[in-house]
């Protein structure tokens, strides 16, 4: 069965980790599918470029990194420069708008951004722009249903803060479903 | 004996290896964790020290690695099931205490998440190079029992099998683990508290007075301990002892002492090995693994079955001891057995030695930092048909 994998680069701090935990339970636990993920340690992931690979697949996942990414969510230029040239040459990157400067893609590769900083500030709380970012992620990609990806946020963001970060998943899907892919397309560069 | 509910966490969980093995221990009624800190291992201790204080266990985080394994062992003797993690420089540093725990004959689990090594090496990186400490690390002859899980839901079941093992033979028991495997975050389906089951720790009948902490069961199997608290004044030492636990400081109380550790490895080895075999009957080749490194050949073996090259696999579930029957058995049906792990060849000189040149013997080794590529095991396949 096909695989899908993905990579989430931001600074640490952005909450790159927590959104690769995400996605894997939205698949493994909310979905049928099998997900591993991996993740950067160390220094190089405490405050600057840091990553987390999330490897999604119908069967078991016998080799638990990825390779070459289908799917980038970048939340910083660093990340994104630094991850950029390993994405798949059919790869989609998703992309925080406001603090990723697009260089030319590949023939094949598409990008999409989402301005995830300014409509988390909107609600209110800069710090769910990770969540908007995965809203953004389930109505840009066919990983897998919404739904399983908003379970997943529920049951993963901290008490009391549930409201929020589904108001702030919404937000970014709604960005991807309603704005048309043709003008995302445009403010490639 | 069945696991308790209130320390089962049944349900489907998101979790890492290193979480899961803490809650495999947790299952299994660990009620004592003493350990320092040191990546890749720390999240073990993490979550044991957050789970705990709501399940009546105790957590202390130790002045270092040797403290740590003799709490584990003290904690043991004072009733407890109990539990330590480190890694490859930690490791070292609880070798000698490690030893003191087989000679006393005390159950307890020991987690060992392998990084790159020797010395501070690589922390935040895989490998599987201290398999032969794991059997040699500490001084003297003994035999020790070691399992190696592949994936998250494998450290959590592997967990309670390690703490059953400590109990049915009364000695510390390791687990294997690395870096891929305990920061690798999978589905873990933990099951309902009543298909747990678990090996209780056996005490002895007699009354106090009339027991020692080594005596012979009646069945002629593993000496029952003796219960703290309930009056049995007695004596235990990491010198050679006899039934009593006094010390007895000649040859033939030496043979018997240490023939005694050995043999309840040895002469139980069907029961403790645990292999998972695959293709083996038409088998020309076989592949042998243990850990992240049985997963990662997967893939390398399946293109090589699909060209038509008979390989088969055996994933090693206990490293320790080796299964040096079957391996023997092996040498002589197929034309080459090879070892992948991430290290320069360890439990390959195990699998070369009982092979004893009837078959051709290969190694894929790694220096560790990453799990291997499935092209360069694939190629390792290719090379031992020509």
């Amino acid at each position: 069965m096909a695989t899908t994998e993905i990579r989430i680069t931001g600074f640490g701090g952005q909450g790159v980790i927590l959104c690769g935990y995400i996605i894997g339970k939205g698949a493994s636990i909310f979905h049928d599918q099998h997900a591993t993920l991996t993740q950067s340690f160390g220094p190089e992931a405490r405050g600057s470029a840091c990553s987390a690979q999330v490897v999604v697949s119908g069967d078991r996942i016998l080799y638990p990194y990825v390779t070459a990414p289908h799917v980038m969510l970048a939340m910083s230029h660093d990340g994104y420069i630094t991850h950029k040239d390993s994405m798949a040459k059919d790869g989609i990157i998703l992309y925080e708008k406001d603090l990723v400067k697009l260089e030319k893609l590949g023939p094949k590769q598409k990008a999409f951004g989402v301005p995830a900083t300014r409509i988390a500030e909107e609600l209110g709380r800069k710090i769910v722009l990770n969540i908007v970012m995965l809203g953004f992620f389930a109505g840009a990609t066919d990983v897998m249903p919404a739904e399983s990806l908003r379970k997943a946020v529920e049951s993963s963001v901290p008490e009391g803060t549930e409201e929020l970060n589904l108001k702030a998943f919404d937000r970014g899907y709604e960005y991807a479903v309603k704005g048309s892919k043709t003008k995302a397309e445009a403010e490639v560069a | 004996m069945k696991a308790d509910p209130k320390n089962v966490l049944t349900g489907a969980h998101y979790l890492d290896g290193n979480h899961a093995c803490a809650e495999g221990a947790i299952a299994a009624g660990c009620k004592f964790f003493a350990g320092y800190p040191i990546t890749p291992s720390t999240e073990i201790a993490e979550r044991v020290s957050r789970r705990f204080p709501l399940l009546g266990g105790v957590f202390i985080q130790m002045e270092d690695e040797l403290a740590s394994m003799n709490a584990i062992l003290g904690a043991a003797w004072g009733g407890k099931k109990t539990m330590s993690c480190t890694s490859g420089p930690g490791f070292c540093l609880m070798m000698e205490n490690f030893g003191l725990g087989l000679m006393l004959e005390t159950p307890t689990v020991l987690v060992n998440v392998q990084r790159g090594g020797p010395s501070t090496g690589l922390p935040t990186l895989p490998g599987q190079a201290d398999m032969m400490q794991a059997k040699w690390g500490s001084h003297g002859d003994y035999e020790v029992i070691a399992l190696a899980p592949d994936s998250p839901q494998e450290s959590f079941e592997l967990t309670i099998h390690a703490f059953n093992l400590s109990e049915k033979y009364r000695m510390p028991v390791l687990i294997m683990t690395d870096e891929c495997v305990g920061h690798m975050t999978e589905k873990v389906v933990i099951p309902e508290a009543d298909q747990i089951d678990l090996v209780e720790r056996r005490f002895t009948k007699k009354k106090p007075g009339e027991a020692w902490p080594y005596d012979p069961a009646d069945d002629g199997g593993i000496s029952p301990m003796l219960p703290v608290g309930e009056g049995h004044r007695f004596h235990i030492t990491g010198l050679t002892h006899d039934h009593r636990g006094y010390p007895v400081i000649n040859a033939e109380a030496h043979e018997q002492n240490v023939r005694h550790m050995i043999d309840k490895v040895v002469k139980n080895a069907d029961d403790i090995i645990w292999l998972e075999e695959k293709d083996i009957d038409d088998a020309e080749v076989v592949l042998m693994a243990y850990g992240i490194s049985s997963r990662v050949m997967q893939p390398a073996i399946a293109k090589a079955r699909k060209e038509g090259i008979k390989v088969g696999q055996i994933k090693m579930v206990t490293v320790w001891p080796f299964p040096e029957k079957r391996v023997r058995e092996l040498a002589s049906k197929v034309k080459s057995l090879i070892m992948v792990e991430l290290n320069c060849g360890q439990m390959f000189l195990e699998m070369d030695r009982c092979a004893a040149g009837k078959c051709k013997t290969g190694l894929v080794g790694h220096f560790g930092g990453t799990v291997h590529k499935p092209e360069d095991i694939y190629k390792a396949i290719k090379e031992s048909i020509k």
